[in-house]
């Protein structure tokens, strides 16, 4: 669509610029002030420079929790994108069960995040919890806050139970903006079922995937209150991911020079994975269009 | 290649049809001739999509069998009847490349490469895309992306019809001219069974060697082009085909003598006394306009000059009608009488066409 | 149906075979493989089964959930829910969530409709720019936010208010809002906007009679959103409030490391808090998967 040049279009971008300035771009400012300075209490700030950053750079603890960031975010995107796709995919296209499978798939969704710490937290207790008393009875030595395989798997399994609904969720929006001809044509044309799926529903699915990726790797690369309440991030650091522990450094240990130099370069880590997501998937967008 | 016949077909949306209009496609049966080429036309919602569907297998008739050269296949699922279809709007295949959509329908049934690769091509040349073969589909123009559903359509030689779905309503109308040409030679060359559905009577007269007339889930007539344009079977058929449509006026028949607003019209054949809401219908290309003498007194509302003949919009005692007049004929002056063309009227009873010359007609 | 395909010559003769083949053309036209529906119990089930387990408990005695494991509660209790609902400190948790999260929610979509049609409709300096910044704050880790928002806050005086909770989550969610809105507007010609205009109306009148009106379902789904987000957030809730309006998410986690035991209290709690998300959604029913595409499908 062709859009009319108006400058004065700015002002009706005026309050949210106010807003979210007021709101990002003076915290973002503290920020950045705490990470180029030193204090030894009583508010007396020094400069410190870059020496924050070089600190955290050389740090094993940043390092190693950037790490586990890493591997969970993988993992939850490996498991979460493909399940999301087969149970949109398998839902009722329309009717009663649609609507009833909309509605308690989308339930996760709207629960607070320490509650769903909250609800796994006691689900895997192998005392008064149903996972963890069937697992015991079953013979498995389950317990998520001594072994740290344990703790890893529940996390992951409760991040799966939280979110999969979302990608599902989009998945089925892209699914049913196909037209009933395009499967009528590939009835006539006999096409396989993999062929429906590979040459109709994945490319109308694609808009939206990208969506659901983009969200999904943000969120869970900022995954914070659940793991939290399930884990504290531990047993020892095994669960300790980079939102954890910047708020242990930031308001556990209130090193706020090291923690805010963390932040930035955090903040830095998730802009620069998004925008190659992001670039990556509408490039190879592009390359089909031509 | 084969000749489909309807046995009883009748279909309804619903799980348990109660009245008459529950039905989207009432009882018919119809043998559509192995090899003639058939126009669907009909307004939308009349059930003619309902019965392309059925025929190609994508809906289960709620009642009656469906026969391909005799052969029921009513529960067959649409690959086994080896049917094509082409569809209202542009179903491509975006992340693949023209050639490979023309490709797609013959690789899924594993013809041999060297075959796919001359038949993509010629059906290529047909469309005019022979150049862009190797382009993605995604981002063509809706007629480009049409063109190459035709093309998928065509691609298979040995199909048993090639059913078409209004399938040029997306495109440009110079475009459409020339795509529906290529359908009639196509037709001609390879003398597939064709089922065209469409709501345009042009499309369907030029296209077609016969026309199937829907109206309301009913198959209200079927005929050459020359049959619906002087014989309708139905006061629809007379509406819906000709521009402007059939005249119709309340009359009352008795022998040869028609008796319209208390002025007797003389009719080409004599009647059998006739029950029912009667009415007689002349097409307006057989309405003569004239000064004084004999006929129904009319008003002249309007003269519409459209080219190669004048649309006259009468008041025939406060009936609308309209007559035809050629270019060249000037609109008489003083006008105020209308009288048809006495071989060019027909009689409907009930909306219904009667047909003339019944015995008890001749004793009267 | 049973008189259409006992018609069916043929189908007629054997009428075994008419109950047989009536029930399996029906399903094959309504749904695909009953496989699908194995996958979605099993996926179901395996989302309620925490849920249940959570109302499972909270219907339960502390005692007995101590005492021993079972699948249902033996003696039926509502004395949690009784305890949450009549004791202020634990109801004004409720309350304070949902002032903050209104509160959230308006200010979110007011201030993102103007900014939504602006991008939508005209190209001026910096759009684009200004577009991924936005989009940017919606990537902000509010972990890293925190700290600062908590001396924001307290600086200005405004810590432990409602507003500076439905503030600070605008952070994420009017980035989110222009994001849905905008895709929304896309969809609704130009041609609208001009006609209005040739028509005499005003910009504003022409924005609330005319356009809001045309993108309803974008604003349901934009506010649907902030609604959750905020409802779900609890890390700069917790850390913007004290007592005045801390919200119930942040109670809870309070009473877990305080007294640590009275699950049953925790749980009711916890179903409670599905409470409002359940009703919202029970509410977008029909519109949910139009709305989770972001009209941009």
């Amino acid at each position: 669509m062709n859009k009319t040049v108006n400058q004065k279009a700015w002002f009706l971008v005026l309050p949210v610029l106010i807003l979210v300035g007021f709101s990002a771009v003076i915290p973002l400012m503290t920020v950045v002030n705490y990470s180029v300075q030193d204090t030894f209490g009583n508010n007396v700030f020094f400069w410190a420079g870059l020496d924050w950053f070089r600190d955290m750079l050389e740090s094993e603890r940043m390092w190693n929790a950037l790490g586990r960031q890493l591997v969970f975010s993988s993992i939850i995107l490996a498991i979460e994108v493909p399940l999301g796709i087969f149970v949109a995919l398998n839902m009722p296209k329309k009717g009663f069960w649609a609507s009833f499978c909309l509605v308690l798939m989308s339930l996760p969704l709207l629960i607070p995040w320490n509650v769903v710490g909250t609800i796994w937290q006691i689900f895997g207790r192998v005392d008064i919890g149903l996972l963890g008393y069937v697992l015991a009875k079953l013979g498995v030595n389950y317990n998520y806050t001594q072994n740290v395989i344990d703790a890893w798997a529940t996390v992951i399994i409760m991040d799966v139970w939280h979110w999969t609904s979302l990608v599902a969720l989009l998945a089925y929006a892209g699914l049913q903006s196909i037209p009933d001809a395009y499967y009528q044509a590939a009835k006539i044309d006999q096409a396989s079922r993999w062929k429906v799926f590979r040459f109709i529903e994945l490319p109308k699915m694609a808009g939206v995937l990208m969506i659901a990726i983009l969200l999904r790797f943000m969120d869970s690369f900022m995954i914070y209150t659940e793991p939290f309440v399930v884990t504290g991030g531990g047993p020892g650091n095994a669960t300790t991911f980079l939102s954890i522990d910047l708020v242990k450094m930031a308001l556990g240990q209130f090193d706020l020079g090291p923690a805010a130099a963390f932040s930035l370069m955090y903040f830095l880590v998730i802009l620069l994975i998004s925008w190659v997501f992001y670039t990556v998937m509408t490039n190879l967008d592009k390359r089909d269009g031509v | 290649m084969a000749k489909i016949t309807l046995d009883n077909l009748a279909h309804s949306y619903l799980k348990q049809p109660k009245s008459d209009d529950d039905w989207a496609l009432k009882e018919l049966n119809h043998d559509w001739a192995d090899g003639e080429a058939y126009a669907l036309l009909g307004s939308s919602g009349c059930g003619k999509s309902t019965l392309l569907n059925i025929i190609s297998g994508l809906l289960r008739p709620s009642r009656g069998r469906i026969l391909f050269d005799g052969r029921d296949v009513t529960d067959a699922p649409t690959a086994e009847r080896n049917i094509a279809q082409v569809f209202q709007f542009p179903v491509v295949y975006d992340t693949m490349t023209v050639g490979e959509n023309l490709a797609f329908p013959l690789k899924n049934r594993g013809a041999d490469p060297k075959y796919i690769a001359e038949r993509v091509n010629s059906i290529a040349a047909m469309i005019g895309m022979e150049d862009q073969l190797r382009r993605k589909a995604r981002g063509l123009t809706a007629d480009a992306k049409q063109k190459i559903s035709l093309g998928r359509g065509m691609v298979r030689e040995d199909v048993n019809a090639l059913l078409f779905d209004e399938p040029l309503t997306v495109i440009d109308p110079h475009m459409k001219w020339e795509l529906r040409t290529q359908l009639k030679q196509l037709h001609h060359d390879f003398g597939h069974t064709m089922i065209y559905v469409t709501h345009d009577q042009t499309e369907a007269l030029t296209f077609a060697d016969k026309v199937v007339v829907m109206y309301d889930g009913r198959v209200v007539q079927i005929g050459t082009p020359q049959e619906l344009f002087e014989r309708p079977a139905h006061t629809f058929v007379g509406f819906f085909i000709g521009s402007p449509g059939m005249n119709l006026f309340d009359a009352q028949v008795s022998g040869a003598t028609a008796t319209v607003q208390g002025v007797a019209v003389p009719l080409g054949d004599s009647y059998a006394p006739v029950a029912g809401q009667v009415q007689i219908g002349v097409r307006p290309e057989f309405v003569r306009l004239h000064a004084g003498g004999e006929g129904l007194p009319a008003r002249i509302l309007r003269v519409e000059d459209v080219g190669r003949h004048k649309i006259v919009r009468l008041d025939v005692g406060g009936t609308a009608a309209n007559a035809i007049l050629d270019e060249g004929t000037p609109v008489p002056a003083g006008a105020d009488r209308v009288s048809f063309d006495t071989e060019a009227i027909n009689v409907y009873a009930d909306e219904w066409r009667v047909a003339p010359g019944t015995a008890q007609g001749r004793a009267a | 149906m049973s008189d259409a395909t006992t018609s069916a010559p043929g189908a007629a003769s054997i009428p075994g075979d008419v109950s047989a083949a009536e029930p399996r053309a029906r399903t094959r036209r309504r749904f695909r493989p009953n496989g699908s529906m194995i996958v979605m119990a099993l996926y179901l089930l395996f989302l309620m089964l925490p849920i249940y387990w959570l109302l499972n408990m909270s219907l339960k005695t502390n005692a007995e959930i101590l005492s021993g494991f079972s699948l249902w509660p033996r003696n039926l209790t509502l004395a949690n829910y009784e305890k949450i609902l009549t004791d202020p400190s634990w109801y004004m948790g409720y309350v304070n969530s949902i002032i903050y999260v209104t509160m959230n929610t308006v200010i979110s979509i007011s201030v993102a409709l103007p900014a939504a049609y602006a991008f939508s409709r005209y190209s001026f300096m910096g759009d684009k720019h200004l577009f991924f910044w936005l989009l940017t704050n919606r990537m902000a880790p509010p972990a890293v936010f925190a700290l600062p928002f908590f001396q924001l806050y307290s600086s200005v005086g405004l810590f432990d208010t409602h507003i500076a909770v439905a503030l600070a989550h605008t952070l994420f969610n009017v980035p989110l809002a222009v994001w849905i809105l905008e895709g929304f507007m896309r969809g609704v010609p130009r041609e609208i906007d001009e006609t209005a205009y040739i028509d005499g109306y005003s910009f504003p009148k022409f924005f609330v009679k005319i356009f809001m009106p045309l993108i309803a379902s974008g604003i349901g789904v934009a506010a649907f959103f902030c609604f959750m987000f905020s409802w779900v957030e609890l890390l700069l809730s917790r850390t913007l409030t004290s007592v005045d309006a801390k919200p119930i998410a942040a109670t809870m986690t309070r009473t877990v490391s305080a007294s640590g035991l009275d699950w049953g209290v925790l749980a009711a709690a916890g179903v409670l808090t599905i409470l409002p998300g359940a009703l919202v959604i029970w509410f977008v029913r029909n519109y949910i998967a139009k709305g989770f595409a972001l009209g941009r499908v």
